[in-house]
């Protein structure tokens, strides 16, 4: 069985970004796994720009992001394989993978990265009700199928979701030659950055309806008809409120979910992102085994997925260098007040080497408010946010210092200035 | 000139085709939908049931118990996924125990084998049923079955066996000559000395062309929820209510893939085509499945669907034969369990009229199904060390390999369709519902069908993925 340092499941931003930092930190001997065809991720589909405005400085399209990245990985010579499905993970960190050349094989590891990115949420996760012609998919879909393998979907497109990837297909239909006709956001406010509203929706007289759903889809076989709804605030259709849309697309731009089969099939406990709890280095519950990107949690910029794979290559090699210490004092890291989740959720304090960078998101819009840190009811560390949205991810640096204890819990939630 | 026409290609035009390949005899099957096994036969629990609860005498009770015990031999000819795992009809009150007691006596006269189980022993079998559950009866030979391989078993061996099937041909009229019928489609027409209208929810409309206008099929809609596989332990048995006047209730069982179903509902409905689902009536599942089982875990919900069922005017199945017309209607619950013994049945009728020789060469085995999840390691080294591609895995959620994919399209009644493949070998039922992997399969149908992308349909000839290439103007 061959025997690796180090194996990187998935090839995208994360995966390749704590591949080259593991590699920059002297880890040689490296395995990257990747089930499709080409390193680089779901930003090979990304042909729009705005990627890469905190990692260089400047705005590349998606493709132009990540070959950065492949190029560096290729310098360094680190091996990998594609069109390679990993199918398991064993306790003693061997891994089965599958394909063409190799069969069905497994290769041992000292440490492991988990950087397998996300999937969309579906018709059937939301239970959209109505009749089931095809027509409807999910927006990641319908973008793969435009600008990878050249086709449209659909003439006459409405969106339910105001998520990122729903908003640029807004943008990318339109200038394919579709009529958008509207998206609908079931929340009272969008779950998309600010910009895309604006340079996807607002640029090309997009309505978008907000405190509104699907709620009845008409087609035989392909879609005709749907029935949009406004909600009320326990999200129950309003009735009255109905307005019939005739269009031949539903596209659904409804949420991403961390994919982690690999973990739940080893027993690993999810935390609420439906990602693996990790400690300050990125490791999850079991020892060597790391977790980085969107299958630790969704980002809302690739840049900072970027950050949070290097942190787990970090990680890792600090890990097979044997410079962890371990001792049983940790701290709990847990979401307070109009926080919806903490990474990390554990802390080593004697593990921290510099700082700890705190990843959360609000639950709900806010302005003019504080970001406070207890650590055991003590406040530790306090920042003033003038605005706050759930979908952008916070963060909060909590320098080694600032800690004041090692055990016990850390809270973080949001306070009335 | 057909021996026989079948109309209709689910579960019980499959079970009477197959049959009928046992003797030499040209027979055609014709069905409007895109693939075999399409409608109610695809959506429904999924179960064959023991057969305690219908009323003795009745062809329910008589084919189900019938039909039941066939199936351990039919899905091991066929390579058919199928476990019996037992039910458990749960009583959660004193007075629903006094009912699930005097089913005993109805499975004794079935012939079913059941017994009454306190509540201590029913946690023990099953740890997951409500606090509530005080009792159950427990029926052993009940089974879960893959329903969709099912119908493609029979139908692939049937053609293994030279029965013709012809899809997309909706039979719009029959005419009655001497000692033969015309059937006619929208743009063909067949002759044939038998008919067996195995047509399910317009089965009625059928028996009506010629002049059989005793029943009807009233659609009954059921609702489902579909529940992803997880690691963790849940329930290991069909989980029923108490059954009433509305039918078996709602349920709560595993299926072959370690999947869960929940449903269904019963609701009359006027549109035979008309699967939509609707959200009070799923949130009454929930609220019914939940009196059944503890903690289920509803974040795992996949997808909703609903299938209808043909339910007759005569409230029992209709099984006749009038001059070489032969009526196979009314077959709702359990008509599934059932159509192994309605199937032979129908045989039975048809050699009534036609007396039929048996076919020497009849050979009742489908070549193995391809299921890399169950191979040993070396089995599938061996397996990718002859063809490559079945070291290629197109679906993460289900761990498909492109091979499988390739097998199912290229068998006999094989997959056309994005659906069809998905009711095959499984790409699609995953969490990701086809997103990562659709636009795999379409390349491969594309590849395999000799197809323009653009004709890749997701189910039925009008079902399109995609409308139109972007850049048409390049070429």
């Amino acid at each position: 069985m061959k025997e690796y340092d180090l194996v990187v499941v998935g090839g995208g931003s994360a995966g390749l970004a704590a591949s080259i930092a593991a590699y920059e930190d002297g880890v040689k001997s490296i395995l990257l796994l990747e089930k499709e065809k080409f390193l680089g991720g779901i930003l090979l589909q990304c042909i729009h720009n705005g990627f890469g405005l905190h990692e260089f400085n400047e705005q590349l399209a998606g493709p132009e992001y990540a070959q950065r990245f492949v190029d560096k990985f290729m310098s360094y010579g680190i091996e990998y394989k594609v069109d390679t499905m990993v199918l398991g993970i064993n306790e003693d960190k061997s891994i089965i993978y599958s394909n063409k050349e190799d069969g069905y094989s497994i290769v041992k590891a000292k440490a492991i990265i988990m950087s397998t990115g996300c999937s969309e949420r579906t018709r059937g996760a939301i239970a959209i009700p109505g009749s089931r012609p095809s027509g409807i998919l999910t927006a990641g879909l319908a973008q793969r199928y435009l600008n990878i393998d050249g086709y449209l979907v659909g003439k006459r497109v409405f969106i339910l979701g105001s998520g990122d990837i729903g908003l640029i297909m807004a943008r990318r239909m339109t200038l394919e030659g579709a009529k958008v006709l509207g998206v609908a956001e079931l929340m009272p406010y969008s779950n998309g950055l600010n910009r895309n509203i604006v340079q996807c929706l607002h640029d090309f007289d997009i309505p978008l309806y907000l405190s509104h759903t699907v709620s009845n889809i008409i087609g035989k076989d392909h879609l005709e008809k749907i029935v949009v709804s406004k909600v009320d605030d326990k999200m129950n259709f309003i009735e009255g409120s109905e307005m019939e849309f005739e269009v031949d697309t539903l596209l659904l731009s409804v949420g991403l979910l961390p994919s982690n089969v690999l973990l739940e099939d080893m027993g690993m406990e999810m935390s609420s992102t439906r990602g693996p709890k990790v400690n300050e280095m990125m490791e999850t519950c079991k020892e060597g085994i790391f977790a980085c990107g969107n299958s630790l949690h969704v980002h809302d910029l690739v840049d900072f997925v970027t950050k949070e794979g290097r942190e787990a290559g970090k990680g890792a090699s600090r890990y097979l260098k044997g410079l962890v210490t371990r001792n049983e004092e940790c701290l709990e890291c847990v979401a307070g007040d109009g926080i919806s989740y903490v990474i990390p959720q554990y802390v080593h304090v004697s593990n921290v080497d510099d700082n700890v960078e705190f990843k959360f998101r609000v639950r709900s819009p806010m302005e003019n408010k504080k970001i406070v840190i207890k650590i055991n009811d003590q406040v530790i560390k306090s920042v003033v946010k003038l605005h706050l949205l759930p979908a952008e991810m916070e963060t909060v640096v909590v320098k080694k210092g600032e800690f004041t204890s090692n055990n016990g819990k850390l809270v973080i939630e949001v306070e009335e200035r | 000139m057909y021996d026989v026409i079948v109309i209709g290609a689910g579960v019980i035009g499959g079970c009477v085709a197959r049959e009928l390949a046992r003797y030499k005899a040209k027979v055609l099957v014709l069905d409007k939908e895109n693939d075999v096994g399409n409608v109610t036969s695809m959506a429904n629990s999924a179960i064959v049931h023991s057969g305690y609860d219908p009323k003795p005498g009745t062809n329910k009770a008589k084919y189900n118990v019938l039909g039941n015990k066939m199936y351990d031999l039919l899905t091991k000819e066929l390579d058919v996924e199928f476990k019996r795992i037992g039910s458990l009809t749960c009583a959660t009150n004193e007075e629903e125990l006094e009912i699930i007691k005097s089913f005993v006596s109805r499975a004794n006269d079935n012939g079913v084998e059941v017994k009454i189980l306190n509540q201590e022993e029913t946690r023990k079998i099953e740890p997951f049923v409500s606090d509530s559950v005080v009792g159950s009866l427990y029926a052993p030979s009940a089974g879960i079955i893959n329903p969709f391989e099912l119908c493609v078993g029979l139908f692939e061996n049937a053609l293994d066996n030279g029965v013709e099937l012809l899809l997309n041909e909706e039979v719009v009229s029959i005419e009655r000559l001497t000692n033969r019928f015309v059937v006619r489609t929208k743009d063909k027409e067949f002759e044939t000395r038998v008919v067996v209208n195995a047509a399910g929810l317009y089965s009625d409309k059928i028996a009506k062309m010629v002049g059989i206008d005793y029943f009807n099929i009233t659609p009954r809609k059921g609702e489902y929820f579909v529940l992803d596989h997880f690691e963790k332990p849940f329930v290991s048995h069909v989980i029923f209510p108490v059954p009433s006047e509305k039918g078996k209730g709602i349920l709560v069982t595993p299926t072959t893939h370690n999947n869960y179903l929940l449903g269904p509902s019963s609701e009359f409905v006027e549109d035979k085509s008309d699967l939509s689902t609707d959200k009070p009536t799923l949130d009454n599942v929930r609220v019914n499945a939940s009196k059944l089982v503890k903690n289920i875990p509803f974040n795992y919900i996949i997808r909703q669907f609903s299938g209808l069922r043909a339910t007759g005017s005569t409230h029992d199945f209709i099984i006749d034969e009038r001059d070489g017309f032969i009526t196979l209607g009314g077959i709702e619950s359990p008509g599934l369990a059932s159509a192994p013994a309605i199937g032979k049945e129908a045989v039975r009728l048809v050699n009534s009229v036609l007396h039929l020789e048996t076919n020497p060469y009849f050979n009742p085995f489908r070549r193995k199904v391809i299921r890399l999840k169950k191979m040993s390691i070396e089995e599938r080294n061996d397996l990718i060390k002859q063809d490559p591609s079945f070291g290629h895995i197109v679906c993460r959620c289900e761990g498909v390999s492109e091979g499988e994919v390739v097998d199912c399209i290229r068998r006999n009644a094989g997959a056309r369709t994005i659906k069809g493949v998905k009711k095959r070998c499984r790409p699609g039922f995953g969490k990701c519902q086809g997103g990562f992997c659709e636009p795999l399969i379409m390349e491969i149908l594309a590849r395999e069908l000799n197809l323009d992308p653009l004709n890749v349909r997701y189910d039925s000839v009008k079902s399109y993925i995609l409308q139109s290439e972007t850049k048409e103007g390049d070429k």
